[in-house]
């Protein structure tokens, strides 16, 4: 019967190993050699790494790349959870919320990008007329304040959706039952979501936290798009960064850089990975 | 009455926020409306000076025309493609513990951060090896490293909501596995794999850097148009905006169509 399992993952495993490894390992061959300087790469150990380390433009990506990660995860995941809460149960309006939240997951990155650029631009957008309204003098090609937030305002426009849609799915899971027995034992509306409806959701929510917290660190065509990058380098994440490096044919270094991200973000999100389905069998259990 | 009330909120809540997502929308549709000179010197709601110059750059163009078809090609094969190989794996996650199954999924799932700007130049490497550099099997292969984990766990938990009995009662019956497969598992799971086309084609439709990175001028696609085809001699804000709008139309199409699907998959499963 084991055996039978992965006869049925064959397609599956020859799909995602070719995509996945000869590429990666590439990568991890770029990242010991000097392929800046001329015509012969020159093996150099772990000097790309060396160098990164102490990179200030590293450090700065990194750091910006992280916060905004931690910002996304901290508004999309409860904004999502919150949206699916308040959607109808039955009938058309589950349709078209679903249909609605749907939508802006269907529009390629770059588009994303050129929405949010027309609706943001000086002389061309409604964000920034509207906030001189309020006094606020609004200009996402010059502010270093105002670019990252549009591009994380951006992001929870476009990823939220998503969030409330796996949300929604995991609610309509349950079981009345469950409901029903926290009506006749007299909880309140909080508590049957708090105690009922949210540890339900560990799957799902296990799920989305990934996606997003993965993804998350793969911005990249909003910001091109809406900032370059820019002002400075208040936008640019760590994609664009290692981008950069890739284009001015450092492609050692942005290897280097490339291999150490994927590390950050696979240990943080198999910690996230234990520690949510760990938590979450416990809340469930009870 | 608080009930009552709270009623009423959540109804404000969600129709403040689908104006949130709404908006910016509209706002492009308006610009592909307008002239350039129009889009610059004046805020309105509506056009001024309706025009439809912009639609009709793009849809006269065979540079625009043939990168809509290349799209619709690599994405629809990878929809296939995505699901002939989910498919029996969702199936293997749900019906068998096997020896690290959790970390195999853990690993299939983590193939969606490989920072892709960097992968670049080694993906055209290993599909030039291959012989598939500029094809639309190229980017539907390559899409698969993103599209079959995800589609692998939607499906495993539509499957993992049909009883085990179901499976055992039909081979007591005699049916054969691929005959039990057909006739009685797989219109049970037809939501789900309503879903998970869904987000295949979803996920293959927006993405750009390993479009980008597989194709050269035959079978360039949309997204990668786009990008190119704006910027040449300043920015045509208009066409930008219309090229935009064109972009939304093949998804609003699957939408409508996948809508009755969605609600009944999303009611279904444990997605």
């Amino acid at each position: 019967m084991k055996n039978k399992a992965w006869l049925f993952l064959i397609p599956t495993l020859v799909l995602v190993a070719i995509n996945a490894f000869i590429p990666m390992m590439t990568v991890v061959n770029y990242s010991f050699f000097n392929l800046y300087s001329g015509s012969t790469p020159e093996f150099v150990g772990l000097q790309n790494y060396y160098d990164l380390f102490r990179d200030p433009f590293f450090h700065s990506a990194l750091w910006r790349q992280l916060v905004f990660s931690i910002a996304v995860l901290v508004v999309q995941i409860p904004l999502g959870i919150a949206i699916a809460a308040c959607m109808p149960k039955k009938g058309i309006g589950v349709t078209i919320s679903l249909v609605l939240l749907g939508f802006p997951l269907l529009i390629p990155h770059n588009v994303v990008g050129i929405i949010w650029r027309l609706f943001t631009q000086d002389n061309i957008g409604i964000v920034p007329t509207v906030l001189a309204w309020f006094g606020y003098t609004y200009n996402v090609a010059m502010s270093p304040v105002d670019a990252p937030l549009t591009i994380f305002v951006c992001d929870v426009w476009h990823w939220t959706p998503l969030i409330a849609l796996l949300s929604f799915a995991g609610m309509q899971a349950i079981p009345d039952a469950f409901y029903q027995a926290a009506k006749i034992d007299g909880a309140s509306t909080w508590k049957t979501f708090r105690y009922v409806t949210l540890p339900k959701m560990r799957n799902v929510l296990t799920i989305g936290i990934l996606l997003r917290f993965m993804d998350s660190f793969k911005i990249y065509d909003e910001p091109m798009t809406i900032t370059g990058g820019g002002p400075g380098s208040s936008t640019t994440f760590l994609n664009i960064f290692v981008a950069r490096k890739a284009e001015s044919y450092d492609l050692g270094y942005a290897g280097a850089v490339s291999i150490v991200y994927l590390l950050i973000v696979m240990v943080v999100s198999y910690l996230f990975f234990q520690v949510l389905s760990r938590v979450g069998k416990g809340g469930a259990d009870k | 009455m608080t009930k009552e009330r709270f009623f009423k909120w959540r109804y404000v809540f969600l129709v403040v926020f689908f104006f949130f997502l709404f908006l910016p929308v509209y706002w492009m549709i308006n610009c592909s409306l307008k002239f350039d000179t129009e889009i610059l010197s004046d805020l309105t709601l509506f056009p001024k000076q309706l025009t439809f110059k912009n639609y009709d750059t793009i849809f006269t163009s065979p540079d625009w025309r043939s990168s809509i078809i290349n799209s619709l090609a690599y994405v629809f094969m990878n929809v296939i493609i995505t699901l002939l190989a989910a498919v029996p794996g969702a199936y293997a996650f749900s019906r068998w513990k096997f020896m690290g199954d959790k970390h195999l999924f853990f690993w299939l799932l983590s193939n969606r951060m490989a920072p892709a700007a960097i992968f670049i130049v080694p993906f055209m490497q290993l599909y030039s090896t291959f012989g598939l550099f500029d094809t639309h099997f190229a980017v539907a292969l390559g899409h698969c490293l993103f599209n079959i984990p995800l589609a692998i766990w939607i499906l495993e938990g539509f499957m993992s909501g049909i009883p085990r009995e179901i499976d055992e009662t039909a081979f007591i019956d005699g049916y054969s596995f691929w005959r039990f497969f057909r006739k009685i598992f797989f219109p049970l799971i037809g939501p789900g794999v309503g879903v998970a086309a869904f987000f295949a084609f979803t996920f293959s439709w927006v993405e750009l850097i390993i479009a980008k990175a597989l194709t050269l001028t035959n079978t360039k696609p949309l997204v990668v148009q786009l990008s190119v085809g704006i910027g040449a001699e300043g920015v045509k804000w208009g066409l930008m905006a219309a090229a935009g709008v064109v972009t939304l139309i093949p998804g609003a199409i699957v939408v409508y169509f996948v809508r009755n699907y969605m609600a009944k998959g999303f009611a279904l499963g444990r997605v």
